[in-house]
């Protein structure tokens, strides 16, 4: 069985793209210079988006560019200059930060779920991760409307992590691990869960506060109320450290085991950095949608399927994707702001049905 | 003749039906039909108080709404899945109603709201029909003319087109002026509470329309049902039914949203009950059922979420709820295909 299933259907039609020379050439060309030729790339990639980051960061109402900072410099305007700094500490800075920090957890989460579900068309907006964890804010908002963030927290990720065991004890009952059944049977989960959390949310007037988790936004991000998605960053790393573990847990519980790894603890693990990631995210942000299918697919396709190499790839492409995102919506209406969410499920759904349109599935 | 071919697609169903002897048709369609006059009636006539000038009007307007919704989506996603040949597809499922908010709201983007005010509403929901028959046409023709699709591919799809197009609607809506943007909502959002009598009388109208062509080609549906080859072998000239259809869920489709917004799983829900209780695919029967049992979810849900549950307008999420547990299930027992 999972000799049919191993082979992901997009390396089969990742051939005739652009990527095929060097991807070729990796395989069958001296490792190391392989390996050299992947860091400089993956540098580069990381250059540009730390350019990102910065063109991010001095986009926004208040005029504070590098220029105006140094013009105010020049002219001797300290009192500009340390309100321009400030405007920068307190606002600027937190939301590039929390742009990168999302887009890099939920691409990595992606690729984290789809090793261990083995498929390409799962993350955690479409397995119903996501959704769980906002019904934990909700019963959260309910019991406890004063808890702490944290509290806040815990009670979404305890609640995502459900939601994505129950996703995965579905998947063990669709008899042929069928590609394309696999993201539909998780996005009705989801549509679902998310049901009941609209009609509790209706009965007990919370609907408004329901949206604002639905729907990902920065905006409201400013120095003291985004911190906790530091936490992601290490939750990332964990991930990276742990991924080729992922990979073999995919492969099935026999095969786990037979390798000498505990397949329970492995799959425990991961369902808790994917659960706990996009927790965070949605407590601090609402919800990025098919960030973490888009990028990680886009990566195999030019990097190929080796974890260990990906992962890297997964988080510098991700932070770039939102942080493009997120400067158009901020500049496409300005002065005014769209929520990324929005841009990012349009460019994001767009990207998914390119994907499964391309593929030939069966 | 006919009773020749509907043993065929009813055999698989009839089975899995338990050991007692089930109703027929008819008697079904009797019983719906007794229920969903009594629906009507108590919604009518329940803690009726005050002045019977200014309530009555209001909630025969309200069952109005309820009434040719039901019979909208029940008749679209009935015919819908006759032609898709399966029971899993239905017109919203496949991001048509989407596709109608987002066609409203381009409108509304591009010409601004006087513009389209200027239009008149004639030539707008023409322009939109067009614009959405050509969408199901390519989809339809995608579905079937690729080789090996899978159903899955297909629902995936509908279900991702129907993301995006909410996704390029939501974004043009933030675009808006707010002045523009509450004439697009009134368009969209007229929802069972406030009914626009003008609304509801063109939707009317437009219902009546599309079902003359429905009575039309009622001979060839039931042929229809068995499949595009033999359907073709058996003399239908399948090309013009289908757009026919098509025309017509495109129609019903768009007077549900603009009537009451989008409700995803409503179709999915009467039309597999429908085929349940009928245990045929004759249309005759199920197109009826299924409207029948439209009514009597609206009307009756309404009436009891009102009174027992002392909820308004949640109808619609608990509708989404049932519908997305069958839709689970459906594909999970893998009925489909």
């Amino acid at each position: 069985m999972s000799t049919v299933v191993t082979t992901p259907p997009t390396t089969a039609t990742a051939g005739p793209g652009p990527a095929d020379p060097s991807s070729a050439g990796s395989t069958s060309a001296d490792p190391r210079a392989a390996a050299a030729r992947n860091a400089r790339r993956l540098a580069a990639a990381g250059v540009a988006v730390l350019l990102l980051a910065v063109v991010s960061t001095f986009v926004g109402v208040l005029d504070v560019t590098p220029w105006s900072l140094w013009h105010q410099l020049a002219t001797g305007d300290l009192e500009g200059f340390w309100s321009s700094v400030e405007v920068l500490a307190v606002s600027r800075f937190p939301r590039t930060a929390s742009v990168v920090l999302a887009g890099l957890a939920l691409a990595v989460a992606g690729l984290i779920m789809q090793l261990m579900a083995r498929n390409k068309f799962v993350e955690p907006s479409t397995v119903g991760t996501v959704e769980s964890a906002q019904a934990g804010l909700l019963v959260v908002t309910l019991l406890l409307p004063a808890a702490p963030l944290m509290v806040k927290m815990g009670f979404a990720s305890v609640f995502a992590v459900a939601g994505t065991g129950l996703f995965l004890l579905v998947l063990q009952r669709i008899p042929l691990r069928n590609t394309l059944l696999v993201p539909l049977v998780g996005i009705m989960l989801g549509n679902v869960i998310s049901s009941v959390t609209t009609f509790f949310a209706y009965r007990f007037d919370l609907l408004q506060s329901l949206n604002a988790w639905m729907l990902g936004d920065f905006s409201g991000v400013i120095r003291g109320r985004y911190e906790l998605l530091w936490i992601v960053l290490a939750l990332t790393v964990v991930g990276y450290v742990a991924a080729d573990r992922f990979t073999v847990a995919g492969m099935g519980q026999e095969f786990t085991t037979n390798l000498g790894i505990d397949y329970r603890r492995v799959m425990v693990l991961g369902m808790t950095l994917v659960a706990l990631i996009s927790a965070v995210v949605v407590v601090t942000i609402g919800s990025v949608p098919f960030l973490g299918l888009v990028v990680p697919n886009l990566v195999s396709m030019l990097v190929g399927d080796n974890v260990r190499r990906t992962v890297p790839w997964v988080a510098v492409l991700g932070a770039g994707f939102v942080l493009a995102c997120d400067i158009i919506a901020r500049v496409i209406r300005y002065p005014y702001e769209i929520p990324v969410g929005t841009i990012v499920a349009v460019v994001g759904g767009v990207l998914f049905l390119a994907l499964l349109l391309r593929g030939r599935h069966r | 003749m006919s009773t020749r071919t509907s043993p065929l697609p009813a055999a698989p169903v009839l089975r899995r039906r338990g050991p007692r002897t089930p109703l027929s048709p008819a008697a079904w369609i009797g019983i719906l039909a007794a229920l969903a006059a009594a629906s009507v009636a108590v919604y009518l006539t329940v803690d009726l108080s005050g002045s019977l000038d200014y309530v009555l009007p209001r909630r025969v307007n309200r069952v109005l709404t309820m009434v040719l919704v039901a019979y909208a989506v029940g008749v679209s996603t009935v015919l819908f899945q006759t032609i898709t040949d399966n029971r899993i597809l239905t017109p919203s499922i496949m991001g048509f109603d989407a596709l109608y908010m987002l066609i409203q709201t381009v409108l509304v983007f591009v010409i601004g709201s006087t513009g389209v005010a200027a239009l008149g509403d004639g030539t707008r929901f023409g322009a939109e029909l067009v614009l959405m028959v050509a969408f199901s046409w390519l989809i339809y023709r995608w579905l079937f003319t690729g080789s090996g699709r899978s159903l899955h591919l297909v629902l995936l799809v509908g279900i991702v087109f129907g993301t995006v197009f909410r996704g390029i609607s939501s974004l043009l809506q933030r675009l808006l002026e707010p002045s523009e943007f509450m004439v697009l909502q009134d368009a969209m959002f007229a929802s069972f509470g406030n009914v626009d009598v003008g609304l509801l009388r063109l939707s009317a109208l437009l219902i009546g329309l599309a079902t003359l062509v429905v009575v039309a080609m009622r001979r060839h549906l039931d042929v229809l049902a068995l499949g595009r080859d033999t359907a073709v072998s058996l003399g239908v000239d399948h090309t013009r039914v289908v757009t026919g259809v098509l025309v017509v869920c495109s129609v019903f489709v768009g007077v549900c949203t603009a009537l009451v917004g989008p409700i995803t799983f409503f179709g999915l829900i009467v039309a597999n009950v429908a085929y349940a209780l009928c245990r045929t695919f004759r249309h005759r029967h199920v197109l009826p059922m299924a409207v029948l049992l439209g009514v009597v979810a609206l009307v009756g849900g309404q009436v009891v979420l009102e009174q027992v549950f002392a909820f308004d307008t949640a109808l619609s999420i608990v509708i989404e709820f049932v519908g997305g547990v069958l839709f689970l299930v459906m594909l999970l027992r893998g009925t489909v295909r």
